[in-house]
């Protein structure tokens, strides 16, 4: 596949640092994403990758540095330009996020009535598109409880590029689905980014998929970025936690075991009672 | 459709409240008691008023002609002064009398006008000068073994 | 000893300091939905959406509970009154219990506990499955769009019922009187129409279920949007919106009836 390859940078992170009651998850966090680029960002769970797209939307402040998005940055805007600018970002939670009181039409349609006075006739026609898009026209009367995980990520996945957004993001997008769904998942988010001029940032620990679509990858471990570079760098490299991580290897730079005092001390020592 | 149904519900939700609310000012409470359709006032003094209250009816042989606007106390005579709202509708002579009475043996009190024979007629800030005290029953019944005793001692 | 009593009076202030916390964390929750609840009436459609799902979802079990009580006020004021041969004022203590009293405080907790603890729940729910982090990311802010809706809802529902709910007793209390008591039906109700009065009574109860119809609602939306976002915090929440309700309800009737009865 021969891509047209931008190397302007739509969103950047500036030595970013983050904490939750005192407990730092970033610290010093730098990365870049190209325009129009599938960007991934991995790493084990509880590294903040989720928390780094809230801070890419805006929903968090960072207590140091800075996300910058088309130059602008995110925690300085006011709210009404951050809500414009959310209208250009979509996102697609890992929970799809649909709204159980509408069905799966209305749900692709809610971001059109309520940011727009577009008539009924035309929102049919972008709602069916989108539906059509992720293949889920025919089930457009169906409620959330109605749907398996990978139809409701579907659904989701369409609410997002509904307004035609300059920018998707993927929370987890491929956890927790069968083969068959996560193969369709794959194939959507490359195609959508490709043939709507999008990009694509996905958060995952899903190593496989992620290095079948992603331009880039990050892999985020201790707050900030241990090592960078397409699909094949990864693979290639000899950094022992790159190969820890891509290699699913249980011991190694992140150690197996919760820090402790040493086992035999354990054992012999009498709890206090 | 589906909108229709739901917004049809909320409607009928909506006029069963104000039904009720409707009911129970026109149908429990008497809503016509506040609206007696303009009123002119008099007073009237009384030795002793009972447990008469604002708001209390004012009645013509039984029949509600007005009410108890509110009771004062003249700082001369130390009477009260109970002033009445009267319907416009009705006149009546100047030399009517009023009386307070009790309805039932334990009910509220209220204001019983007896019309006199005058031709001339009570106008606003007129005053109806007979009246009678309430009957306070504690009274009567002290008045009543009083004067037996009384009597009794006399004869003897 | 002394140890356990410290422990005691600790636990107390504790008590005492996280419940004023909360009320702080509850006032400036409606400082921020102030301005939504403006937004929102623009939206008509979504507060008659949310009537629906609250209000006419409560009146079948107002409407049933009314009768019920209106029926055993009959039985049990007939009961007294016919000591002191006062029958004839049955219409009258049914009514002014009802639209004093039962009709407002009765509405107003079943209403917490059938609506308002669903309002909690849904908000709550709302948010543990990201629905609302979902609306922020799109762009919507959900206050105007979810919460305000439901506490217009709430709070134009709460005295509609109540006065539906005081209507079906009297009706309730007159059939029984009627054709079981066998009291004259127009001295029931011109007994009761000579003593009711539309300002003070009907009024007064129409004042009470307005502010307990916006305490509830408060409450309500207040534990659903602040529930921690877990199947256990919502839980949690909907539990605390019935309990505080309940108290604020009858906390509130006692200062409100304190009031109207000197203002007498």
């Amino acid at each position: 596949m021969d891509r047209p390859k931008s190397t302007e940078p739509l969103v950047t992170v500036r030595d970013l640092a983050f904490y939750r009651d005192e407990r730092p998850i970033f610290q010093g966090l730098n990365l870049t994403v190209a325009k129009g680029s599938v960007t991934a960002i991995m790493g084990g769970s509880g590294t903040g990758k989720t928390t780094l797209l809230s801070l890419i939307g805006g929903r968090l402040v960072p207590a140091r540095g800075a996300v910058t998005v088309e130059g602008a940055v995110v925690s300085s805007l006011p709210r009404k330009a951050l809500f414009a600018l959310r209208r250009r970002m979509g996102m697609l939670f890992q929970s799809s996020a649909l709204l159980t009181d509408l069905d799966v039409y209305e749900n692709v349609a809610f971001p059109i009535r309520e940011h727009t006075r577009l008539p009924e006739a035309l929102i049919r026609d972008l709602v069916l598109m989108k539906l059509e898009l992720v293949g889920l026209r025919g089930a457009r009367r169906l409620f959330p409880s109605e749907l398996s995980g990978g139809m409701s990520r579907r659904v989701g996945l369409a609410r997002a590029i509904v307004l035609d957004p300059m920018m998707v993001m993927y929370d987890e997008p491929f956890a927790g689905l069968d083969p068959i769904s996560m193969g369709v998942i794959v194939k959507l988010i490359r195609e959508l980014n490709d043939a709507l001029g999008m990009t694509s940032i996905i958060v995952t620990h899903d190593v496989a998929e992620a290095s079948s679509i992603a331009d880039y990858i990050y892999l985020l471990g201790d707050g900030h970025v241990i090592a960078e570079g397409t699909p094949a760098d990864m693979h290639n490299t000899d950094a022992p936690e790159v190969r820890q991580f891509i290699g699913g290897l249980p011991d190694g730079p992140v150690a197996f075991h919760y820090p402790a005092p040493r086992y035999l001390d354990d054992l012999l020592a009498r709890e206090p009672s | 459709m589906q909108a229709r149904g739901v917004e049809f519900t909320v409607g009928l939700f909506v006029m069963a409240g104000v039904l009720a609310l409707a009911m129970l000012a026109l149908k429990v409470g008497n809503i016509h008691a506040l609206n007696l359709g303009g009123t002119y006032a008099v007073t009237a003094d009384f030795n002793d008023i009972g447990s008469l209250k604002p708001k209390a009816p004012v009645t013509v042989a039984g029949v509600r002609v007005g009410r108890v606007a509110h009771i004062t106390i003249d700082p001369v005579t130390y009477q009260a002064v109970v002033t009445l709202d009267l319907m416009k509708k009705y006149r009546f002579p100047r030399d009517s009398s009023a009386s307070i009475e009790t309805a039932g043996l334990l009910g509220e009190q209220y204001v019983s006008l007896s019309p006199g024979g005058s031709r001339r007629y009570l106008k606003n800030g007129g005053k109806i000068r007979i009246t009678q005290s309430a009957i306070i029953l504690e009274k009567i019944i002290s008045q009543l073994l009083y004067s037996k005793a009384g009597h009794s001692s006399g004869h003897s | 000893m002394t140890a356990g009593a410290a422990d005691m009076i600790g636990g107390l202030g504790r008590r005492v300091i996280e419940g004023v916390r909360r009320l702080g964390h509850a006032t400036l929750f409606m400082a921020r939905l102030m301005p939504a609840l403006g937004v929102a009436l623009r939206r008509g459609r979504l507060i008659v959406q949310q009537l629906y799902m609250t209000g006419v979802l409560t009146f079948v079990i107002v409407v049933v509970s009314g009768a019920f009580v209106g029926m055993i006020l009959a039985l049990q004021g007939y009961n007294t009154l016919v000591r002191y041969d006062a029958q004839s004022s049955l219409g009258l203590l049914v009514a002014l219990s009802l639209v004093r009293e039962l009709g407002p405080v009765l509405t107003a907790l079943l209403f917490a506990g059938r609506a308002g603890s669903a309002l909690t729940a849904e908000i709550g729910l709302m948010k543990a499955t990201e629905q609302l982090d979902g609306m922020e990311m799109m762009a919507v802010d959900p206050l105007p769009r979810v919460v305000a809706p439901r506490f217009w809802a709430g709070w134009i529902a709460v005295p509609l019922l109540a006065m539906t709910f005081s209507a079906i007793g009297i009706i309730a209390a007159y059939i029984v009187a009627v054709s079981d008591l066998g009291l004259d039906g127009g001295v029931f109700w011109s007994q009761m129409q000579s003593g009711v009065s539309v300002t003070n009574d009907i009024m007064g109860g129409l004042v009470k279920s307005v502010v307990f119809g916006f305490v509830v609602s408060w409450i309500a939306v207040f534990e659903g949007y602040d529930a921690k976002p877990t199947s256990e915090g919502v839980s949690l929440a909907t539990t605390r919106t019935v309990v505080s309700s309940s108290l604020a309800i009858l906390g509130l009737d006692f200062i409100m009836t304190a009031f109207m009865l000197r203002g007498l």
